[in-house]
């Protein structure tokens, strides 16, 4: 009893102590300091496996940033890449070297749109988890929380296509369709573990067919272009004022306005913290929505999917608008129905920003062979692209959309060891990795079945293990 | 060396050019019929067909047109071992453009060939990289019987059918089991029922004589079918299920007139198929798809009934593809099998040229340890002559030997590499146009700064 009375006098001494400072201010109330909500509750713990020093030495070399050395020498140590050059480079102590007479080395590939997780495989109804398609607007919902990492998909980006980091993104039947997530593709329990440390969020946007088809079917808005282009201004409009109320908060404190986790991801993308990544196929909706993103100050990292961005090349140049395009899809739907082979090439030739994407799981694991082609149909319509510098479109330009070119995408001293030993001209149908390492960590060997990632879905299963 | 002089020889009294008869020389010429290709090569071709090719040297008559292919790769034209082609235009909500039935009341009785445009522009696209046949398969509607696929070339004509009616189209696998109403044991009974309904027609009913167009009509293969139109007067029992045109058009499938093609992937699935076969012995199947093959190539190879296989498949991207892997092809070719390579479920409208680039994929395999691939030679038989094999029409078209159709190909390349490209095509001897709709718009586009006039007057 004693004890409680003189707590209770202490409390009393305090708030008289609080009352006079006030007062002898002769200012109002002092309003509470404002709080920092947590950017990210969902934190990545992935952690780099160890690796060894090594050198590739005798190879030809495609650093990612346009420079080729035959007979070249790749070195890397504790994760990084150490050096990069030609036949005389040194090599640290107690380094492995390996042969690499007659292989390539590249950096390892960024696939800068997949749903690898949220659509896996087996594609059943009960792991179909790409589309909240419950509202056009859906901004709050987040790929990473959709992601299975158990999906058997990841092992084959990785074996038989050499990708070593990807986006995986929300699909496209919103308007918003929700934040995306940077995956390191390194196996893992959870998607916290394979995160991408310190990639920024994306957030998927979408124009054209599908956001009309999805809910004009079911007679809601939007159900036409311009419903789609009025919505999505309309939610601009709301994540602005969103925004003031939160700057002002952050300014002055007091009382914290009401979270709203839709407009959270927008107000992120007004600060520029989260990249837009945008699915739209025709030319004359992608100026539209360079317009939008003008009216309402946000930048577009990037276009996905683009097939007609060599209508406006010139207006991704001027905008700083990268572009996700296929090699050669066309007509599986209107949007997609003025396809050219040439599109890639034809963006890189302007000046824009180039890449090839695979949104599939299978066209994923043949990325290096999807730029082939676009290189050669480029060169036959007169677009002399250098092999070196077409590996742009693979690594160095997917890892600019996703604001991680400072650490990966390039063979450059000091980034992620993210490397791809394939056993011959990678732009060759006869080719394939042979060893990936992700920082530095081996994590494929075609030479040793234990060098083979295993999903847990695929244990005990018919092929368990076998070269898939 | 002494092969070129030769043909400078011939050339140096050459006649004005003759349509009817053309040389290709100088080319690394590829016959498809798994033989490795042949440095220098020469193909003949004379009125539409192949007099012959290979490493040879040939007395050209004079005024023979001769094609320098020197640095280029020669082959037969692509055979899309199965698809859509032609029978879509735009896949997704596009009225008009696509031509499948989803609901209707017949099924097998439907025949592909009336659905085919040979305008389409993914006909036009395949044609221009080189593919020159394809066996087009109908969609399954409400039931496992799709209906009658067709042989079509890619030609720039309205008389796409090389071969109508060719083949039966069934669903037995996960596809079927749903069409039956959810399980395999439904589909199993359906298809039974099915051909006990067709056999008894075949009993009672006397063919009537069909009046439709024939084979000195269209420049077409005479189809071993007979009419599938039967006297009001054939018998019928009372618990039939299926209609009459249905009933009847599984007649010559029942008699082995008509290949019957079942589509399943699971290694159950394809071992109930080999059953059907020991069944009904006349019945000539072919099965379609088969990604976990491998794991029973054996008891397949036995049977003696072919394949067509998707290339690549290696995801467990069903619950009847768990064991799928990229040496599924080339173990089940090692272990005897007759495969050959189609697009299955995978844009079988229009990506067929992504045939040949597969094919180079199942060549890459060798090069990999604990994986099997195929032979270079294999792999482009895969996508030219062993489809048209499995159907009987190895003698027609899918090769370069004496007496096939002259569907010829001249590629930039090596043809199983994406990067090399068609640039000359020829169907039945006759040089097609390589212009698409997207050849034009790289015209219209590939240089943007503004002119006096906008784009749309680029033409």
């Amino acid at each position: 009893m004693g004890l409680s009375k003189a707590a209770a006098a202490l409390a009393l001494a305090a708030a008289g102590g609080l009352l006079s400072g006030c007062a002898e201010l002769g200012g109002k109330p002092k309003s509470a300091p404002a709080i920092r909500i947590n950017e990210d509750p969902y934190p990545s713990t992935y952690v780099r496996y160890p690796g060894v020093p090594t050198v590739i030495r005798h190879a030809t070399v495609f650093d990612g940033d346009g420079r080729r050395y035959d007979d070249g020498t790749v070195v890397f140590a504790d994760g990084a890449i150490q050096a990069v050059g030609g036949p005389g480079l040194p090599a640290p102590a107690r380094a492995v070297e390996i042969d690499g007479t007659g292989k390539w080395v590249t950096p390892g590939i960024i696939d800068v749109h997949s749903h690898l997780g949220d659509y896996p495989s087996p594609s059943v109804e009960s792991l179909s988890d790409g589309n909240e398609a419950t509202s056009p607007v859906r901004p709050e919902v987040w790929a990473e929380h959709s992601v299975w990492p158990q999906d058997p998909g990841f092992s084959r980006a990785l074996v038989n296509g050499g990708v070593t980091t990807l986006q995986i993104l929300p699909g496209s039947a919103n308007l918003f369709g929700g934040r995306s997530v940077v995956l390191k593709n390194v196996p893992a329990r959870t998607v916290q573990g394979m995160k991408f440390p310190g990639a920024p969020y994306g957030l998927k946007m979408a124009c054209g067919e599908n956001p009309k088809r999805v809910y004009g079917s079911k007679d809601n808005m939007p159900q036409t272009r311009m419903g789609n282009i009025a919505l999505t201004r309309q939610t601009w409009i709301k994540a602005q004022a969103y925004k003031r109320k939160w700057d002002k908060y952050y300014a002055n404190g007091g009382d914290m306005p009401e979270r709203d986790l839709a407009m959270d991801t927008l107000k992120g993308v007004l600060e520029g913290k989260i990249l837009i990544h945008n699915h739209c196929y025709r030319a004359d909706e992608m100026a539209n929505m360079i317009d939008m993103s003008k009216e309402f100050g946000y930048h577009i990292a990037a276009f996905h999917h683009a097939v007609e961005a060599y209508k406006i090349a010139d207006l991704l140049r001027e905008n700083d608008i990268c572009a996700a395009m296929w090699a050669d899809w066309y007509g599986f739907k209107m949007e997609s129905y003025d396809a050219v082979k040439e599109n890639i090439p034809l963006v890189h030739n302007s000046g824009a920003c180039a890449m090839v994407h695979s949104d599939d799981p299978n066209g994923i694991q043949r990325l290096n062979q999807e730029v082939a082609k676009a290189l050669a149909d480029g060169r036959r319509a007169g677009i002399n692209i250098t092999d070196e510098i077409a590996w742009e479109w693979l690594s160095r330009n997917p890892a600019k959309a996703l604001g991680i070119l400072d650490k990966t995408g390039t063979l450059t001293p000091g980034k992620m060891a993210d490397v791809v030993l394939w056993n011959g001209n990678p732009y060759s149908d006869y080719t394939r990795p042979e060893r990936v390492w992700i920082d530095g960590a081996e994590m494929y060997d075609a030479n040793d079945p234990k060098r083979r990632p295993v999903s847990d879905f695929e244990l005990g299963q018919p092929g368990e293990g076998d070269v898939k | 060396m002494i092969r070129r002089l030769f043909v400078a020889l011939m050339l140096a009294g050459a006649a004005p050019v003759s349509a009817q008869t053309f040389a290709i020389v100088g080319g690394t010429v590829a016959l498809g019929d798994g033989s490795q290709p042949i440095p220098n090569g020469m193909v003949v071709v004379r009125d539409g067909r192949i007099v012959a090719a290979g490493d040879i040297r040939m007395k050209l008559p004079p005024g023979t047109q001769v094609i320098d292919a020197t640095g280029k790769w020669v082959t037969p034209g692509i055979v899309a071992g199965f698809s859509r082609l032609g029978l879509s235009e735009v896949d997704l909500s596009a009225e008009g453009s696509d031509d499948t039935t989803t609901n209707g009341p017949f099924s097998a009785a439907l025949d592909v060939t009336t659905s085919i445009n040979p305008l389409n522009t993914p006909i036009a696209v395949n044609r221009a990289d080189g593919i020159t046949r394809a066996l087009v398969a109908p969609n399954a509607g409400k039931s496992i019987f799709a209906g009658q696929g067709a042989v079509i070339d890619t030609g720039a004509d309205m008389d796409p059918i090389t071969a109508p009616r060719k083949f039966q189209f069934v669903e037995l696998g996960e596809t079927g089991k749903d069409k039956a109403g959810g399980s395999r044991s439904s589909a199993y009974v359906l298809f039974h029922n099915a051909l006990r309904e067709a056999a008894e027609l075949g009993r009672y009913a006397g063919p009537i004589q069909s009046r439709r167009l024939e084979a000195e009509e269209r420049p077409a293969v005479r189809n071993p079918n007979e009419s599938r139109e039967y006297g009001l007067e054939a018998r019928r029992s009372e618990d039939v299920l299926l209609t009459r045109f249905d009933a009847a058009a599984l007649v010559p499938v029942l008699r082995g007139q008509q290949y019957l093609f079942v589509h399943v992937e699971k290694a159950r699935d394809i071992l109930n198929v080999l059953d059907l076969k020991r069944e009904f012995p006349a019945l000539k199947i072919v099965l379609v798809g088969a990604t976990e093959g491998w794991t029973v190539a054996d008891r397949i190879a036995r049977a003696g009934v072919p394949v067509i296989a998707s290339a690549v498949n290696d995801l467990p991207a069903s619950f009847e593809q768990i064991a799928a892997t990229q040496s599924n092809v080339g173990r089940m070719k090692a272990a005897g099998v007759h495969v050959a390579i189609g697009t299955i479920d995978d844009t079988d409208t229009r990506n067929i040229f992504w045939e040949r680039q597969y094919a180079g994929n199942l060549v890459a395999l060798q090069r990999v340890p604990g994986a099997t691939g195929v032979s270079w030679g294999e792999a482009l038989a895969m996508i030219t002559s062993r489809p048209a094999q499995a159907i009987g029409m190895g003698g027609e078209i899918g090769s370069l030997a004496a007496g096939r159709r002259a569907d010829v190909v001249i590629w930039s390349g090596d043809p199983l590499e994406g990067s090399s490209a068609a640039e000359a095509v020829f169907i039945d001897g006759v040089r097609q146009p390589l212009e698409t709709h997207q050849t034009r718009l790289l015209q219209r586009y590939r240089y943007l700064p503004r002119r006096d006039l906008p784009e749309a007057y680029r033409h």
